[in-house]
């Protein structure tokens, strides 16, 4: 055990764990923050991205002791109040069924737009590839993120 | 606290945002089991089904609401316990719509006609006085206006009047409408609650190895190694293997890495996907099990002028719902809980009370969103296990299956087999056909038929007057069971595709020979009129591209549907479907377009990539990259048409899946020449 430090969320955050444990766990048993999902512990699919320092990130393979020092941002933390457009677009769209793909998706999304205000089709294919949705949603992610785009562009 | 969520007006068709409770502390009174209405006019609405994403949540809200004359904006849901008061918990052939449209009206409508009771009693007027508008009753004569809130204890102690009428289709105002999901906010912020996030206190995690051949058990173990792993408790020997409970989720997942395990594998330890394959052709020169018999088919099939055979054949499917099984348990002396991500909550309740001693009255299942189901949240295999290794801890726990426990140790779609024969008259047109079926039997045998393994063969739509169809159960022992939309999943792309075969033999136009033979199916024929028109059937492609048809009559609904594909160099790209659905009457054509799309997203992952193989008795897939979902890269374009209807609601979540596969083979027949006959598609460059 050890205790490993990192900005979560935007707080200062310590946890004293195994420094090989995934950031997913940590995330989810450790410190009870279950909206980052575990889909297969592989980074196969997605489900568990967060944000390390800005860049999106499948917290299933990423140890806690990569993590010291670094900015997380998981999907409690995009925004308080689902403000952020990605978040807003999504529920405009109503973009989820089960919804557990979602926080990884909207993770994701959120990065990409970050990088590009605009993206295009073949933008969004590239950045949400790595992102299984079983249900399907993907028609609706797709117009939800060029409507958050739209939505980032009317904010400025 | 509140949530925010979004409706869309039925009249302006604008969205606006509005804070949806979700908990009222005030009084709340009891008007039936599945409206309660609060002295602060929250009405809590009690959902006695599942939600894995196809939206009952918010349809089954709809349809109690809209009877209440309730304010949309003041309800909250709730999943209730397992009780008697709902019948049979669970959510299983798309059945929650189709068997909720009237009981649940009622209950909506009884309750209004208890709250109206009320308000006449307190003004001491006739009720045909009272109308119900908006969460409030009005006195017609005086304009004097009561809330639901103030009414509900009054109402509460009104006998339920026993047969209400029920609304006008015409006076709707929210069944039929594209409410936006209830579930939607927290969904997008993480707060949703999945069994996966339950966290009960003082709680343990658990793994477990089982054996990797199906049918094997364990002979023994040495849990040292597991045991040294930092934050292992215990490893307990359970019915279907070897739990290690930990301190956290990946320590259990450690542990159980470490431990080492002897199995007896068992009798299936040599087993293959071929020999499964020869044990399905082994069968197709013996009668089987006849599942249909129109006419005379041989006979008919030897005068026919014209005859051609074709075998098909499909692999075992897993569900691979993206959030991996899972279950809470807490077991005492005399009390059993579990919180579960569930389709089937009384068989869950059933199985936890047996497995902990406690016996039914003193368990309960405490209902959690899915993450996906498909079919495979209808065992509760998982369930039982949870329920084990928290009685033999004696402390809650959380026992969660890791993907490649979900991959090898599925209850799987079957794999199937089918020779046809079919027989033209010499104008072209089908007289005949046949089918002999093998298939491991699921769903109950009876007199050697498992109807299905059968379905949607034997219930093809066609008037062909010359059609047998029989089966063999053959049961190479891997555990199979319902699959989203279930034996239509691979008996649809058989038919559909072998009656495009006699299409083709016939120099037909596919569309053209099956309206002529849907003739005594008018639903049917007009989804398929409507898709062929919207997609643009018979107009020209470029080079390398091909359109395709099929129907499918399961769960009391009609599709037809038009893939548009692209095939370069033996790749395949769908890169348009049309689908055309008569659900009957459609309570929220926003969520029936979702299910309509999310069954072909799904029936397409089964077509291009889908395939569970068997080497040495145990499941050679582990993980998404040998077992791959469709991504976004490759989602066609989905167009959904709702053919208007006033018949009484089919279901819909398993409505789109079984048509997509062929579709899409007969799209690439027209786009090459070649025709698949085995899933996934695999096409020679």
């Amino acid at each position: 055990m050890a205790a490993v430090k990192f900005i979560l969320n935007g707080k200062p955050q310590t946890v004293d764990v195994e420094p090989r444990m995934p950031l997913l766990w940590v995330l989810r048993d450790t410190l009870g923050m279950t909206g980052t999902k575990f889909g297969c512990g592989a980074a196969l699919c997605g489900a568990c991205t967060v944000h390390v320092d800005g860049r999106p990130a499948r917290a299933c393979i990423t140890t806690a002791q990569s993590v010291a020092g670094k900015k997380i941002t998981t999907i409690e933390g995009l925004s308080a109040d689902r403000s952020h457009p990605i978040q807003q677009a999504w529920i405009e769209e109503d973009v989820p069924q089960c919804g557990y793909c979602q926080s990884g998706q909207i993770m994701t999304a959120a990065a990409l737009l970050a990088k590009t205000s605009h993206p295009s089709d073949a933008d969004i294919d590239e950045a949400l590839h790595g992102n299984i949705c079983r249900c399907g949603t993907y028609q609706q992610i797709r117009a939800a993120i060029h409507r958050a785009a739209a939505i980032g562009r009317g904010a400025k | 606290m509140k949530r925010r969520t979004f409706l869309q007006s039925a009249i302006g068709g604008l969205v606006v945002a509005f804070e949806l409770p979700t908990r009222s502390r005030a009084a709340a009174s009891k008007l039936n089991a599945y409206v309660h209405v609060g002295s602060d006019d929250v009405v809590t609405l009690f959902i006695a089904k599942g939600e894995m994403g196809q939206g009952t949540v918010t349809s089954i809200s709809q349809l109690l609401a809209d009877e209440l004359e309730c304010d949309w904006k003041k309800i909250r849901t709730e999943f209730p316990g397992v009780s008697r008061e709902y019948g049979f918990q669970g959510v299983v052939g798309s059945a929650s719509i189709r068997t909720g449209w009237e009981p649940l009206r009622k209950a909506g409508a009884t309750a209004r006609e208890m709250l109206i009771a009320a308000a006449a009693q307190k003004w001491g007027v006739d009720r045909s006085q009272c109308r119900a508008e908006n969460s409030a009753v009005v006195n017609t004569a005086t304009g004097q206006r009561a809330t639901y809130g103030s009414l509900a204890e009054a109402a509460a102690n009104i006998a339920p009047p026993a047969n209400v009428k029920l609304k006008d289709p015409e006076n709707f105002r929210l069944i039929g409408q594209p409410v936006k999901r209830i579930d939607t906010p927290s969904k997008v912020d993480g707060s949703a609650t999945f069994g996966l996030d339950v966290r009960r206190p003082g709680m343990l995690y658990a793994v477990v190895a089982r054996c990797p051949v199906f049918g094997g058990k364990v002979a023994g173990f040495d849990d040292s190694k597991a045991k040294a792993v930092a934050g292992v408790k215990r490893v307990v020997q359970i019915s279907t293997g070897v739990a290690v409970v930990a301190e956290n989720t990946w320590s259990a997942m450690e542990g159980c890495r470490a431990l080492a395990v002897k199995f007896d594998e068992g009798a299936r330890a040599a087993l293959t996907s071929a020999e499964i394959s020869r044990q399905f052709a082994d069968r197709m020169d013996k009668a089987g099990a006849v599942a249909r018999k129109d006419g005379d088919a041989a006979s008919a099939m030897a005068s026919a002028a014209k005859k051609i055979e074709a075998a098909y054949e499909v692999p075992f499917l897993a569900h691979a719902p993206m959030e991996p099984l899972n279950c809470v348990a807490e077991v005492s002396a005399d009390s059993c809980e579990v919180w579960a991500s569930t389709q089937m909550q009384t068989p869950a309740r059933d199985l936890a009370a047996k497995v902990s001693g406690v016996g039914p009255e003193k368990t309960q299942v405490h209902t959690e969103y899915m993450g996906g189901g498909f079919g495979r949240r209808g065992g509760v295999d998982y369930i039982g296990e949870a329920v084990e290794v928290a009685k033999a801890i004696g402390a809650p726990v959380k026992l969660t299956w890791s993907r490649e426990d979900d991959l090898q140790h599925d209850l799987y779609r079957p794999a199937s087999l089918t020779h046809f024969a079919g027989g033209l008259d010499a104008e072209g047109w089908p007289v005949a056909l046949t089918s002999r079926i093998a298939c491991p039997p699921f769903g109950g045998v009876r007199d050697g038929l498992s109807r299905t393994g059968v379905e949607g063969v034997s219930t093809m739509p066609y008037s062909i007057p010359n059609v047998f169809v029989d089966y063999h159960a053959v049961d190479p022992g891997i555990p199979v069971s319902f699959w989203r939309s279930v034996g239509y999943s691979q008996n649809v792309f058989f038919t559909e595709s072998f009656l495009d075969e006699m299409a083709a033999a016939g120099s037909k136009d596919p569309l053209e020979v099956r309206l002529r033979l849907l003739a005594n199916q008018p639903r049917l024929k007009a989804a398929l009129q409507l898709a062929a028109e919207k997609a643009g059937w018979g107009k020209p492609l470029a080079s390398g591209k091909g359109r395709g048809l099929s129907v499918a009559n399961n769960i009391g609904s009609f599709t037809a549907q038009v893939a548009e594909v692209s095939v370069d160099k033996g790749k395949v790209r769908v890169d348009r479907v049309v689908c055309a659905v008569d659900c009957g009457h459609v309570v929220n054509p926003a969520i029936v377009e979702q299910q309509i799309q999310s069954g072909i997203v799904f029936g397409l992952t089964a077509a291009l990539k889908g395939g569970i193989t068997i080497d040495r008795g145990r499941v050679e897939q582990s993980n998404f990259d040998k077992y791959d979902a469709l991504r976004i890269d490759e989602m066609p374009r989905v167009e959904v048409h709702i053919v208007p209807s006033r018949n009484a609601p089919g279901g819909i979540g398993e409505a789109s899946t079984p048509g997509i596969a062929p579709a899409v083979a007969n799209a690439i027949f027209q786009a090459t020449g070649k025709r698949v006959r085995r899933l996934p598609i695999r096409i020679e460059a």
